[in-house]
């Protein structure tokens, strides 16, 4: 792990699963590493600043609160243009994720994918047209991505 | 989910308290008493209306692999792949989509060598040719859901 040490190792172990639901979290994490809590606090607000945690707070389920519609939307843009694109895509409020990733030519041509979420997949379609109208002749192609199941879905595994 | 969870959801998706007593400091600006926050959170994430509470981990910052695999998997052969693919405790998440690329699967690797030996053996085991695309450029991550 980068600059992480014993402790900052130990504190991911115990907050994988997440956050303890007890009055004193941080404490309860310190006693079960022999620490103090106050150094279970500052290596997490270290860790916050260093990019390490995003954020501390509720993940919510999008299918269980009706979103049902999420969305993959793929771009083929331009590697030129693909950074510009990719970050005012990222500031529409509806876009959760938007990553470049690599094409895999002929079967895959896409370079630009943005999570796209919504009440229905009208909704999503209808967002992913005011994406389509941003990008204009700059997307050569697009298409979306709706998930029909959840295969398999778990934390991630840090050992 | 009444009103009280959907202020708990809008309010606690990001920078939670860390204080002393973080449920306390959260509860007292929802207006809400500390242990019946405990009890909400508690109450959402066994109904799976909240999927974590807790720290969200940048993988590759924490020295991990991680990428987004594709799979264009016969239909009549899907389930069994399915089986073969979510067998690999690396993988962490896996979708079926409406495409011709119909399986979409996350690997998470204890390091970023192992991602490259994985994907040889799910091919070697399914026989399907996997779509390697971890992300090149991260541009936004992150939606505040409003419920």
């Amino acid at each position: 792990m980068n600059n992480l040490d014993d402790l900052d190792r130990g504190i991911v172990q115990c907050t994988q699963a997440g956050l303890p639901l007890v009055p004193r979290p941080y404490q309860q994490i310190a006693d079960e590493l022999g620490t103090t809590a106050e150094n279970v606090m500052a290596r997490l607000r270290r860790m916050l600043k260093t990019g390490v945690i995003r954020r501390i707070g509720a993940v919510p389920n999008h299918y269980a609160l009706g979103f049902r519609g999420n969305g993959m939307s793929v771009w083929d843009v331009d590697d030129g243009l693909v950074a510009e694109y990719g970050r005012r895509i990222g500031e529409l409020a509806f876009v959760s994720h938007a990553y470049r990733r690599p094409r895999h030519l002929p079967e895959w041509r896409y370079n630009l994918f943005a999570m796209v979420h919504g009440n229905d997949r009208a909704e999503v379609m209808d967002k992913v047209n005011r994406i389509a109208v941003m990008l204009g002749a700059d997307s050569r192609a697009h298409e979306v991505l709706f998930s029909t199941r959840i295969l398999k879905k778990t934390g991630l595994r840090i050992s | 989910m009444d009103d009280t969870d959907r202020a708990i959801i809008n309010r606690l998706q990001e920078s939670f308290p860390i204080t002393d007593r973080p449920y306390l400091q959260a509860a007292r600006e929802l207006g809400i008493e500390e242990d019946e926050l405990i009890r909400r959170l508690q109450s959402m994430l066994e109904s799976k209306l909240l999927s974590r509470f807790g720290p969200m981990y940048h993988a590759e910052r924490l020295g991990g692999g991680l990428s987004l695999c594709a799979m264009r998997v016969p239909q009549h052969e899907f389930e069994r792949v399915n089986e073969q693919v979510n067998v690999f405790p690396e993988v962490a998440h896996n979708y079926a989509r409406d495409h011709e690329f119909n399986m979409w699967f996350v690997l998470a690797t204890e390091t970023p060598e192992r991602i490259g030996s994985v994907i040889r053996e799910i091919e070697q085991l399914t026989g399907c040719r996997v779509y390697n695309m971890p992300k090149e450029e991260e541009f936004f991550v992150g939606l505040k859901l409003e419920v």
